[in-house]
């Protein structure tokens, strides 16, 4: 992959950028000088393109040894996140991928959490779901928006796969329009609040330790009426309704919570009061970048399978990877594979050098799980008859595939962000 | 009881999940491009080595992961650092090196950096030698045992229970001595992100070919290197008798 090393993300970026109205142009936005922006931590500085080679080695290492394709097989089969691979990627230090190195993190950046997180997903998709979630919904959430003392109390657990992190946003009739969520928080005399409410699909709820939990602290606010706190395991009041049965991702646990006069005390509060929408939606950009490693990993693996396969089946005395209409399709998996990564890489270096855009993240990942769709289907077509054997993956990758389409906003949320954006531009 | 100063030679090669291509020359394997990765046999050396670590503490004194070959071999020396070497050292070279010249470049390490210990696979998985261990215990004069599946230390002896044919052999040498390692010795920790951090900041030397002296030039010409022949289909008897007669049809018995 070296011409990764060499692709400029910046000049494409900038491209675009030059082409708008002068009247709309940022001070500042070209300069490769990194401004202070809410997405690092004070400490980051970007990796290089060697550190990010032998950072994909290093997990691809981890995977081989940790992650065969018989163990992903066999957490789809029973439906349950292995517990002791917490521990695991803890001690091999993928945890804290952007987290700050005081708490046991590696202070990396994006562009490194979305090369583990391909890795991790290209040997099994389902463990790569439940890691991000982890990750960066959980663990990068506190690296940016918690106080020492809560980064203190959480985030060395969490780093060393100690505890479990989730986040929680969605509610049943609360999915897109997630801002009319109608869980609800009551103040409290000593400042703590009184939760009730449920949440629904949230990746790891039925394990977490720790969850970040988004709810109306003023219910006639609208969106200025978000506060986000951390609920713990134990808290009286907090139970997992059910493990939800899946269609894919099902070494993945997702979970119904149920919140019924938790009381959570002042020093769980993240954020201020009513500003948990900020916390919520750059949560959600930063989400999606990472995420959009997902369905790489997926399509990596779709080629995996895919390659060898076409090369030893003969029929007609050929490989059948020989034959024109085979070799098309090989070339359109690889454009489209090679396409997301380099836009994900591409949007992931703009965060790491503080040239963050909110429109690169939902398009990265609308991008990427769209193709992963259509390359898991490819895969499972090249493989004729067995493709359709659940002795062969192809078939769990197009199940864990279609989660990506949907999971951190659906794509035609992804596409109202874009298009949004594009309007307040031009207002 | 003295101190241990243990070496550990590595080498980086083919990485083992590849299947290796032959070159057009037909006399090399075609390695353009190719993933290359630190010998199977070379991982099994360092975990031992940390666990001797583990076993013993400061009585093992220093772990100098060494590799001779070209500039990327600092790779392979910095995932030894990185699973518990305490220092690298790279002999820089583009050159072909047998197992001859290696063993006597490792006698001059030897001497230079007062080792008392030298941990090596049992053979590399690209010319599958099997040599350098022996040839280097050879020109130091110092025990050897090899294919090791299990090693222990009490006080200056090293007890080292070897594979071989018939099961396994248990022999034991006074330090100084040379082990090379086999697949039932231990199974190699994985290189932990934070810890290969921590190894970029572990020393790593490098030094020329010149710097080791006469007579490390190659001796040996590969005149073809082909796949072996395919496997031919076998046949089918009806029971133990018609085993045997088919055996001796053979000429096998």
């Amino acid at each position: 992959m070296s011409f990764l090393a060499t692709f400029r993300p910046q000049r494409v970026l900038n491209t675009a950028r030059r082409l708008r109205p002068t009247s709309y142009l940022k001070p500042g936005a070209f300069t490769a000088v990194r401004f202070a922006t809410t997405k690092q931590t004070a400490t980051f500085k970007p990796p290089t393109s060697e550190d990010l080679i032998e950072l994909r080695e290093r997990v691809q290492e981890f995977t081989r040894r940790e992650i065969p394709e018989e163990f992903a097989a066999h957490v789809d089969k029973v439906n349950e996140f292995p517990a002791e691979m917490w521990k695991k990627l803890g001690s091999a230090g993928f945890l804290g991928i952007t987290a700050e190195e005081e708490y046991g993190g590696l202070d990396m950046g994006y562009q490194a959490h979305c090369i583990v997180m391909e890795e991790i997903s290209r040997a099994s998709a389902s463990i790569g779901l439940s890691y991000a979630a982890h990750s960066n919904l959980c663990i990068n959430q506190l690296t940016l928006h918690a106080t020492k003392e809560q980064k203190e109390r959480f985030l060395p657990g969490l780093i060393s796969g100690d505890l479990v992190g989730a986040l929680a946003m969605s509610e049943h009739s609360a999915g897109s329009d997630v801002v009319s969520m109608k869980s609800n928080l009551k103040a409290t005399e000593t400042g703590g609040w009184v939760l009730n409410g449920t949440k629904m699909w949230i990746t790891n709820g039925p394990d977490a330790d720790v969850i970040i939990v988004y709810a109306k602290s003023d219910l006639q606010a609208g969106k200025k009426g978000i506060t986000a706190t951390l609920v713990e395991k134990g808290m009286k009041g907090f139970s997992v309704a059910q493990k939800l049965d899946k269609f894919g991702m099902r070494g993945s646990n997702t979970g119904e919570l149920v919140f019924e006069d938790v009381e959570i005390p002042a020093g769980n509060q993240l954020g201020a009061t009513g500003e948990g929408v900020k916390v919520l939606m750059s949560g959600l950009d930063l989400e999606r970048l990472v995420l959009s490693a997902g369905p790489i990993g997926i399509m990596q693996a779709c080629m995996d399978i895919t390659l060898p396969y076409v090369h030893t089946r003969k029929q007609f005395d050929t490989p059948i990877g020989h034959f024109q209409l085979m070799q098309g399709k090989l070339a359109d998996m690889h454009v489209k594979l090679s396409a997301a990564r380099a836009y994900t890489m591409a949007a992931a270096r703009a965060a790491d050098e503080g040239a963050f855009d909110t429109r690169d993240c939902a398009g990265a990942i609308m991008y990427a799980s769209n193709m992963a769709v259509e390359c898991a289907n490819d895969a499972m077509q090249a493989l004729g008859g067995n493709g359709f054997i659940n002795e062969y993956p192809a078939g769990r990758l197009l199940r864990d595939s279609r989660l990506y389409t949907v999971g951190a906003g659906s794509t035609e949320v992804r596409q109202i962000v874009i298009g949004r954006s594009f309007n307040k531009e031009y207002a | 009881m003295s101190n241990l100063r243990i070496l550990v030679p590595i080498k980086r090669v083919l990485d083992y999940a590849i299947k290796p291509r032959i070159a057009a020359s037909g006399k090399a394997i075609d390695l353009t491009g190719q993933k290359m990765s630190l010998n199977p046999f070379d991982e099994l050396s360092i975990e031992a080595s940390v666990r001797l670590r583990e076993a013993h503490g400061a009585r093992i004194s220093d772990i100098l992961a060494f590799s001779a070959g070209p500039t990327k071999s600092q790779d392979a020396l910095r995932t030894a650092m990185a699973m518990g070497a305490d220092r690298g050292l790279l002999v820089d070279t583009n050159n072909e090196l047998e197992p001859l010249a290696v063993a006597k470049i490792l006698k001059k390490v030897v001497e230079k950096e007062n080792i008392n210990l030298v941990i090596l696979g049992k053979q590399s998985i690209d010319d599958d030698a099997g040599q350098t261990g022996q040839m280097l215990a050879g020109l130091l004069g110092w025990g050897q045992a090899t294919q090791a599946a299990e090693i222990e230390l009490k006080d200056d002896v090293v007890k080292v229970v070897k594979e071989v044919d018939g099961g396994t052999e248990t022999v034991q040498g006074k330090l100084p001595m040379v082990v090379t390692t086999d697949l039932r010795l231990n199974e190699p920790r994985y290189a932990s992100l934070p810890n290969i951090m921590k190894a970029k900041k572990k020393k790593l030397d490098k030094e020329t070919l010149e710097s080791y002296g006469e007579g490390l030039q190659g001796r040996l010409e590969i005149l073809e290197i082909a796949e072996p022949p395919p496997r031919q289909g076998g046949g089918k008897v009806e029971d133990v008798s018609g085993l045997v007669g088919k055996l001796k049809e053979l000429g096998a018995i």
